[in-house]
């Protein structure tokens, strides 16, 4: 329990210096960040709301202690300002629309490639030395070189337009309503598969690679030994005994890699126009909506922090020593 | 000089020596003997020909000009990152080490925040808000990216400030900085190279991507902003393969032949590696469960005739 107080007060500080982050860096740019974002708006927005966003961003004629307190309350309010390029709705839920297909997309691909990718490392820990432990690890970590973007270039050029065997963008068919029904989900589905497989190529060498060298670690163990000793079948002693021990450093990377694999997931949207947060981020710094790549930097800030939290949890189910 | 003849001992490690030279000469004289990258030459997506080695892109230029140029300065970008995380990295992480309590916690802290924060959106934002150009794509990159060096050298440093002969310099009244880079860096080679490697990779597939994105200074030739036109004029579209393919491909080999050099790396530190490559091709064995023994370092020498003989 003081194990996880600890990593959550952690992580408070680091939504801190996130939440500060955002503030400090328009600030340090040249230029006058108040006055831009005046010009933006100007004759396009009613005084009171123009007033009203430059408090939220703390844009307040006063010394920098009270503009940042100014930012922190527009940011208890809510208030992450109006979106340029989606004008005239609000940055909150500009990103709250794109969320669904975010979590959808790099969620379920991120588990895929953690599943399979530590399944497929055991398999070749166990069978090291065979023709697939020489022909793998240097293949994969060739496919994990791949630029995430480009490789979601590749797979739509030939999936998408040369064969035509899957849709090339957007998150579901124009002409389905978003709803529970068969055809929606089998749209969506057929929709996500390429970004996904993209997504899935890249990153799955790396939980191989862990996986094959921790496992090979932990199968010279004496308790193995003892496993094996006893008669127990070689599928017991692998994953009952030694997979167990040695998945905990992956799950250790895990937190950290979802950061870099979220990264990776953002240009893969924008590739295939997939309406989540990567597509809103490319449409703001195209359309220079600074509001909008703000909000978008803490919203996503804060869900890496919450599922590395997450991570932690299972960390603590699965290792007894940190249940003390 | 251990670690370089450890690194040449595999075979992984030499075939990413000799791709990297490959890249490097391109980088250094490829420029010279191309075509100008920026001029318009001939027809508008023109594919492969004799006269045209990779075709032409939307704007008529020459396709392989701009692979070549682009190979030269987004190589320098991913160097000056790699060097620079490198260099701070080892710096923080040392001092951490070093001095401990109150130092090494509040730097660990910093460290522990700026591993967790994403970087593409943190880069995001400060690429936009600052000037457009490659220095501050680097300079991006190198506060996105040193945090993990300084986590990987504090580990390596903790272990070595208890040695004797680290003691012994304190005891002497060595000057800190002296005992961190004179006494302790030198030990510690092999991680700090490998430190250099990772992040080398990780700085051009960021830069790419930034680049992608349209942060960086799209006026300029680097293989991000190759792929930023590609996706711009929507060359997917016009099934113009030539002007997206062989620039990934550029990419990706480049990030190969560094891990292949850093998995050399790993084997002079981790000596079970290089031991179950040894048995291996000794036994000729496939090794699961059945094999549980008990691995022999043999000699270097002796480890070397032994495999030459079998």
């Amino acid at each position: 329990m003081i194990h996880l107080l600890r990593r959550f007060a952690f992580y408070l500080l680091a939504a801190w210096v996130s939440l500060s982050l955002n503030f400090l860096i328009p600030r340090l740019a040249p230029g006058d960040p108040a006055s831009a974002l005046q010009l933006r708006f100007q004759g396009r927005l009613e005084p009171e709301a123009l007033q009203a966003m430059k408090r939220a961003f703390g844009y307040v004629d006063a010394p920098l202690p009270e503009q940042y307190l100014s930012y922190l309350g527009g940011l208890c309010r809510g208030d992450l300002g109006i979106s340029v390029s989606y004008f005239p709705a609000r940055v909150t839920e500009v990103i709250a629309d794109g969320l669904f297909w975010t979590l959808f997309l790099s969620g379920v691909s991120v588990l895929i490639s953690f599943t399979l990718g530590s399944l497929l490392g055991a398999v070749l820990a166990f069978r090291r030395g065979s023709v697939a432990d020489a022909l793998l690890p240097p293949l994969l970590t060739f496919l994990g070189a791949f630029p995430y973007f480009w490789l979601a270039m590749l797979l739509l050029y030939v999936f998408g337009f040369s064969l035509d065997w899957l849709p090339v963008r957007h998150a579901y068919s124009d002409e389905l309503e978003p709803g529970v029904s068969a055809a929606f989900v089998a749209s969506a589905l057929s929709h996500a598969f390429l970004p996904s497989l993209s997504i899935v190529l890249t990153s799955v060498g790396a939980w191989v690679l862990s996986m094959r060298n921790n496992l090979m670690a932990t199968l010279s163990e004496d308790y193995v030994l003892l496993a094996v000793a006893k008669g127990l079948s070689p599928a017991k002693v692998l994953f009952r005994y030694a997979a167990r021990s040695a998945i905990l450093p992956s799950v250790t990377g895990f937190g950290m890699a979802l950061g870099f694999v979220l990264s990776g997931s953002l240009l893969t949207e924008i590739v295939f126009s997939y309406p989540g947060q990567g597509f809103l981020l490319y449409q703001a710094v195209k359309n220079q909506d600074y509001a909008l790549m703000q909000g978008l930097f803490l919203f996503i800030t804060l869900a890496v922090l919450l599922a590395n939290w997450l991570v932690d949890v299972a960390h603590v189910l699965l290792d007894p020593r940190l249940r003390r | 000089m251990m670690l370089l003849r450890g690194i040449w001992d595999s075979r992984q490690a030499r075939l990413g020596l000799a791709l990297l030279a490959l890249f490097a000469a391109v980088a250094a004289l490829g420029p010279f003997l191309t075509r100008d990258p920026a001029a318009f030459l001939a027809d508008p997506l023109l594919p492969p020909s004799a006269e045209f080695w990779l075709g032409t892109t939307r704007q008529g230029q020459d396709a392989f000009a701009q692979l070549i140029v682009g190979t030269r300065s987004s190589l320098g970008i991913g160097l000056l990152v790699g060097v620079l995380v490198m260099s701070i990295g080892s710096l923080v992480g040392l001092t951490a080490a070093y001095f401990g309590g109150l130092v090494d916690d509040v730097l660990s802290l910093i460290v522990g925040v700026f591993l967790i924060l994403p970087g593409l959106p943190l880069a995001v934002l400060l690429a936009a808000f600052l000037e457009a150009g490659p220095l501050t794509i680097a300079a991006v990159l190198v506060l996105t990216g040193w945090a993990w060096n300084a986590r990987v050298v504090r580990a390596q440093a903790l272990a070595l400030r208890r040695r004797d002969y680290v003691l012994a310099a304190i005891a002497l009244g060595e000057h800190p900085l002296r005992i961190m880079l004179l006494e302790m860096l030198p030990n510690m080679t092999s991680i700090v190279f490998s430190s250099f490697i990772a992040a080398t990779m990780h700085a051009i597939g960021a830069q790419v991507g930034l680049e992608f994105l349209g942060l960086g200074d799209v006026s300029q030739v680097t293989w991000g902003t190759n792929l930023f036109w590609a996706v711009t004029n929507q060359d997917i579209l016009t099934e113009s393969w030539w002007t997206i393919l062989p620039t990934g491909l550029a990419i990706a080999l480049f990030g190969f032949a560094l891990a292949q050099v850093n998995y050399g790396v790993d084997e002079v530190t981790s000596p079970r590696l290089k031991v179950d490559r040894a048995y291996t091709a000794l036994v000729g064995q496939r090794t699961g469960l059945r094999r549980l023994l008990t691995p022999v370092v043999l000699a270097r020498s002796d480890a070397d005739r032994e495999r030459t003989s079998a």
